[in-house]
């Protein structure tokens, strides 16, 4: 039945990204929801990490933005999905971002990177003048 | 201004990290620690991180840059208390943390900061 594979979705309220202080509460609104979908310590870990990543990206390098939460059901199947706006200068080369030990900015080049390793799915959208938006989904495994 | 406290123990300093840092909070503490180490003539440093439920590339570029400072300062450094959740997520996260000594608890990092420091 279509109905068993309807893809349900519950949003949170954007999560404002100005400072590092807003990271802090990030990173417990997500742990958050990974505990509501019963994540295992990894899984939790795991998913708080890279929204540590992806957050602190958008304010260094976007000048600020949001992250959106979201609770993903499709069937049986439960994750949470994150997503990281800002309307900053945008990423001129994506490929290159992606890159393990890149930077444009002093950091150690892990965040996209190493936010990618630790999600099931990661999309990034990007171009000069346009801002940026990532995100990415972590599904907990049967 | 909000401040992670360094306790002395003879000749060591003795760190407890119980908040969830923001990135601010770490250099601080960074700062502060390097300080205390030439203030306090210390021979080591043990840093407990047993109450952090994420250490990040931040984070983790913080400790292995109290490691590096504390040597060139004649400190030696352990960090002890990791989770293991903490410990699979940095390193596929791509961390390592090459170069700083960690112990599983405090009692073992300060065995360890004894017998190098003697």
């Amino acid at each position: 039945m279509a109905h068993d594979h309807e893809i349900r979705v519950e949003r949170s309220d954007p999560l404002a990204l100005k400072t590092g202080e807003d990271v802090v509460r990030l990173r417990q609104a997500v742990r958050e929801r990974a505990v509501a979908v019963g994540f295992t310590l990894v899984d939790q870990t795991k998913i708080v990490t890279a929204a540590s990543e992806l957050g602190r990206n958008t304010i260094q390098y976007g000048g600020g933005g949001e992250a959106i939460i979201e609770v993903v059901a499709n069937g049986t199947r439960r994750g949470v999905r994150l997503a990281f706006v800002d309307q900053g200068p945008g990423i001129a080369d994506i490929s290159l971002a992606m890159k393990e030990g890149y930077t444009s900015g002093g950091g150690l080049g892990l965040g996209l990177p190493g936010a990618r390793r630790l999600s099931d799915e990661f999309h990034i959208e990007s171009a000069p003048g346009k801002g940026t938006r990532v995100s990415i989904m972590r599904w907990k495994p049967y | 201004m909000e401040r992670i406290p360094i306790l002395r123990m003879g000749r060591f300093l003795l760190v407890t990290i119980q908040v969830d840092m923001h990135d601010q909070l770490a250099l601080t503490l960074q700062d502060d620690l390097t300080q205390r180490i030439v203030t306090d003539r210390a021979k080591g440093v043990l840093i407990d991180i047993s109450s952090l439920d994420v250490v990040d590339s931040f984070i983790g570029r913080m400790i292995s840059s109290i490691a590096g400072m504390s040597r060139i300062l004649d400190a030696q450094t352990v960090v002890v208390g990791m989770r293991p959740a903490v410990a699979i997520t940095l390193v596929e996260l791509g961390l390592d943390l090459a170069g700083v000594r960690t112990a599983l608890n405090v009692e073992k990092g300060m065995t360890l900061l004894q017998a190098s420091t003697d």
